[in-house]
């Protein structure tokens, strides 16, 4: 099981927003974005996060897989978050 | 009162909204609230301190009227505003054809007609000023390129050849003016105007009419220095009764309802004065009229409030303005905001 | 379970400088639940997908709108329904009921026409190819045929001699209107004088009798000004043959092209901002009318030929979401089972795309593509658009013009096309193909049926 950690000088506002101090870019995230990344953070694993998510939120495990894996990949593809 | 002004990109190709608020801050008059309508959270007007008491974001042209009514609708319930003053070319269909219905919601404006608008297109433009006998450069439109052959008939090289609605190059041969012709057609498409070249200088008139035809004032202005991107960074105001006579004119037969900006050349050759082109709203430079005497701004912002204005006579010669960029300083947080909000 | 959290995707956007305004792309997407009061789930659990659906009511009100429009400044007006904007028989029925005649440009055409029980008299009959039997048997029932060029003009002479019939005849104009590209290559050339001779021979010849004018300046014409210099280059060729021949028109056909409120490609700003109206084209063609004077049983009638103006915002193409993918520059695609083949239009519309069902207010640019195994099968290249999951159902605006004519058979089958009537109760107008509507035409020679 892969799993992914977002480096330490990485923090996100109460209001989703994430600076990357190294670069100077800066992201937006939306409600779910952003209870995602606060997981990453915490070091869970993407199964701890994936049950997490479940108890909390209407979704079905298939869906809620795919979206994760989707928004992985776009975290990693921003150097938002590092493979380990 | 409430105001609100979108515009606020005083960047290098600047919009309007920054120099007009300036404008209206300098009439002793002027007590009202300034709301900014913005299009990207970076424009500088929103980090300028004291320039607007709060910001909104509202959605680009290009995405729907639609949409655009949406948020204007909202942001009149947080802030019942009385006066929009849309300063940007882009925009302004779309308020046209808002007019009605955000009149319905308290906001007043003061702009030209659907068709006034039109008047302006490059093609038209032509049409109008030979049937009012103001002089405009020679020009015909082309489809083809086989019709460049035809340039030697009624011109002299050089000529330029521009596109319907942007882009112009000087050419001197048939080549040149191949060349021309598919770099502006695979652009803005067809069809092409070949107009004739004038050599002189060009002048500029910042001016507002009232809707009946009558001018409420009118200033002129030589463009002192003009960077490589082809703006004005330095002006200065001149008066020629020519220039104001035929700016006059053209605003009776349009019966103009705004503010605008004439852009004319003076042939070097016959000392006569050629209209290029109008823009149907206050230019850049419009701090300029204020500061020479005539707050063109400001009586705009009476006439949207249905008020009577007494046309402006004269203004002193002689004001300059020279533009400057200037950096802003602040923190994240506030980018943070109005990216996140969309309001600040 | 009911007290759990509603859940949205999660997304991600990097702030560029141009891509902040959330608001210039959110509030974009509205979600479309419904067509005339009619759940699009519920269409789609009936009739499946893709779907193209018609709105009754709608091609009703914009007739009604646009023949009040003219009417009340102009006193005779006759619309004829464009056949190729959209030939489906209820299409045409639910026009002809609002009183519309035909405009055809083929033998096909015709044909679909005179099926549907249009006397040949209102069938105005247009188009550079009428081939022989064709025009013979459009004079044996008194059609009004549109003379494009000098060939057709010379074997209606020889055909009307031969029969010792007559034929109703207008010739169809091209012109200058100060709009490109120009149509010059239909009709007769008014600025050369091709025209005006045309019309000499066709009154110094027994058996034609010329009965209007005919002209058709473009399509998506975005400027109302270039009809009234058409009308007044017609009215000029009419005002000729009042003064030499002492000859009154039936009519005047101005043809159609008026704009819908589909954006091209390309284009900036939304066509809904800078299309003109229908009352500023009406307003065009009428103050170059003024120009003609006599009673009003003299005053020709006024002919419209208007197609995509009247059906394009009367169709919808319901569609649903085949997958979600990302493309290796990091932009994601969402890819629909409607493609170019059926959504002719998207090669020059920015079309109007809504989800079919609400969705979270995040947007992200995507591109569309089509179900077809083709590159070219692409939809949208960029829009911004709300997260929709797999079989979710989109909706597609003003799909009504050529779509449903231009549409072709390629590697899948043509869908169904419901209409939802005036009552709210929807009926099949055309049934989806299958595999026997396609093989039927097709003939498998003896020495190739036993490849084995």
């Amino acid at each position: 099981m892969k799993n992914f950690i977002v480096p330490d000088n990485i923090a996100i506002s109460d209001s989703g927003f994430i600076f990357l101090p190294s670069t100077g870019e800066t992201f937006t995230l939306n409600e779910m974005g952003k209870e995602i990344f606060k997981l990453l953070q915490a070091k869970k694993s993407l199964e701890e996060i994936s049950s997490e998510i479940i108890k909390e939120y209407d979704i079905d495990e298939h869906t809620l897989e795919r979206d994760i894996e989707d928004f992985i990949l776009r975290l990693k593809s921003l150097n938002l978050v590092i493979q380990v | 009162m409430k105001l609100a002004i979108t515009g606020l990109n005083a960047t290098d190709n600047p919009g309007p909204g920054v120099p007009l608020i300036r404008s209206l801050k300098h009439s002793e008059e002027f007590d009202a609230e300034i709301i900014g309508l913005i299009y990207d959270v970076l424009e500088p007007g929103i980090y300028m301190e004291n320039l607007t008491k709060k910001n909104y974001l509202i959605p680009y042209p290009s995405s729907g009227l639609e949409n655009l009514y949406e948020r204007l609708s909202y942001i009149q319930q947080q802030e019942k505003i009385d006066v929009i003053i849309p300063t940007l070319d882009s925009e302004l269909f779309g308020f046209v054809k808002l007019e009605d219905k955000l009149e319905e919601l308290g906001i007043n404006m003061f702009l030209p007609t659907f068709e006034q608008l039109n008047i302006r297109a490059k093609d038209k433009l032509f049409d109008f000023c030979s049937d009012n006998e103001i002089n405009v450069p020679k020009n015909i439109l082309v489809s083809s390129i086989s019709e460049l052959q035809k340039i030697p008939e009624d011109f002299d090289y050089p000529v330029v050849v521009k596109g319907i609605f942007y882009d112009a190059y000087i050419v001197n041969n048939l080549e040149e003016a191949k060349t021309a012709f598919l770099k502006i057609s695979s652009k803005w498409g067809l069809p092409i105007i070949i107009q004739e070249y004038l050599k002189g200088d060009e002048f500029n008139v910042v001016a507002l009419g009232d809707g009946t035809g009558q001018t409420i004032g009118a200033v002129a202005m030589r463009k002192l220095y003009i960077t490589d991107k082809g703006k004005g960074w330095a002006g200065i105001t001149i008066f020629d009764n020519n220039l104001i006579e035929i700016s006059k004119k053209v605003i009776e037969r349009i019966k103009w309802r705004s503010g605008m900006e004439l852009e004319f050349i003076r042939s070097s050759e016959t000392g006569q004065y050629f209209l290029l082109e109008i823009n149907p709203r206050f230019p850049v430079w419009v701090y300029l009229a204020p500061n020479a005497g005539q707050n063109l701004p400001y009586a705009l912002l009476q006439l949207a409030l249905g008020n009577q204005v007494q046309p402006f006579d004269n203004y002193k010669v002689g004001t300059i303005f020279v533009r400057s960029s200037w950096d802003l300083i602040t923190d994240i947080s506030v980018f943070e905001k109005i990216t996140t909000k969309g309001e600040i | 379970m009911s007290s759990k959290k509603i859940y949205e995707r999660p997304i991600i956007t990097k702030n560029q400088s141009g891509f902040m305004n959330k608001f210039g792309s959110s509030s974009l997407v509205k979600p479309k639940v419904e067509i005339d009061g009619v759940l699009v789930k519920d269409l789609v659990d009936k009739w499946g997908s893709p779907l193209f659906v018609i709105s009754e009511k709608q091609i009703r009100s914009n007739q009604r709108n646009a023949l009040r429009i003219f009417k009340s400044r102009y006193p005779k007006v006759q619309f004829a329904w464009s056949y190729k904007t959209n030939y489906l028989k209820a299409v045409c029925a639910v026009f002809h009921s609002e009183g519309s005649w035909a405009e055809v440009v083929s033998e096909f055409e015709y044909q679909k026409a005179r099926r549907l029980g249009i006397p040949g008299e209102n069938i105005i009959f247009n188009g550079p190819d009428k081939s022989d039997s064709a025009l013979l048997n459009a004079i044996n029932e008194n059609a009004k045929i549109h003379i494009d060029h000098f060939d057709e003009l010379y074997k209606l002479i020889e055909l009307t001699e031969e029969t010792q019939k007559k034929a109703n005849v207008a010739i169809r104009v091209n012109m200058d209107v100060g709009v490109y590209p120009k149509w010059d290559r239909f009709g007769f050339n008014y600025e050369n004088g091709e025209a005006w001779q045309a019309l000499k021979r066709i009154i110094t010849s027994r058996n034609l009798k010329l009965i209007g004018l005919h002209t058709h300046i473009g399509t998506y014409m975005m400027s109302a000004d270039a009809y009234k210099t058409a009308t007044i280059k017609l009215v000029d060729l009419a005002k000729g043959l009042k003064n030499n021949y002492n000859l009154n028109l039936e009519y005047i056909d101005l043809g159609g092209g008026f704009a819908s409120h589909n954006t091209l490609l390309g284009q900036y700003l939304p066509a809904e901002e800078v299309v003109p109206s229908i009352e500023q084209f009406a307003d065009a063609i009428s103050s170059g009318l003024f120009e003609l004077s006599g009673s009003l049983d003299e005053l020709p009638t006024l002919i419209l030929e208007t197609g995509r103006a009247l059906i394009d915002d009367a169709g919808y193409l319901i569609t649903k979401v085949l997958a979600n993918k990302r493309l290796s520059t990091g932009k994601r695609a969402i890819i629909i089972d409607a493609g170019v083949n059926i959504l002719f239009t998207s090669f020059w519309y920015k079309h109007k795309i809504h989800p079919a069902n609400e969705t979270g207010v995040h947007t992200e640019e995507s591109a569309i593509y089509g179900p077809l195994c083709m590159n070219i099968d692409c939809i949208r290249e960029s829009i911004v658009f709300p997260n929709v999951k797999k079989d979710d159902l989109l909706v597609i605006d003003y799909v009504g013009a050529y779509d449903m004519t231009q549409w072709m058979q390629f590697i899948n089958m043509r869908p169904n096309v419901v209409m939802i009537m005036q009552d709210g109760t929807v009926e099949l107008i055309r049934k989806s193909e299958d595999i026997d509507y396609i093989e039927q035409q097709e003939i498998l020679p003896a020495t190739l049926k036993n490849f084995k």
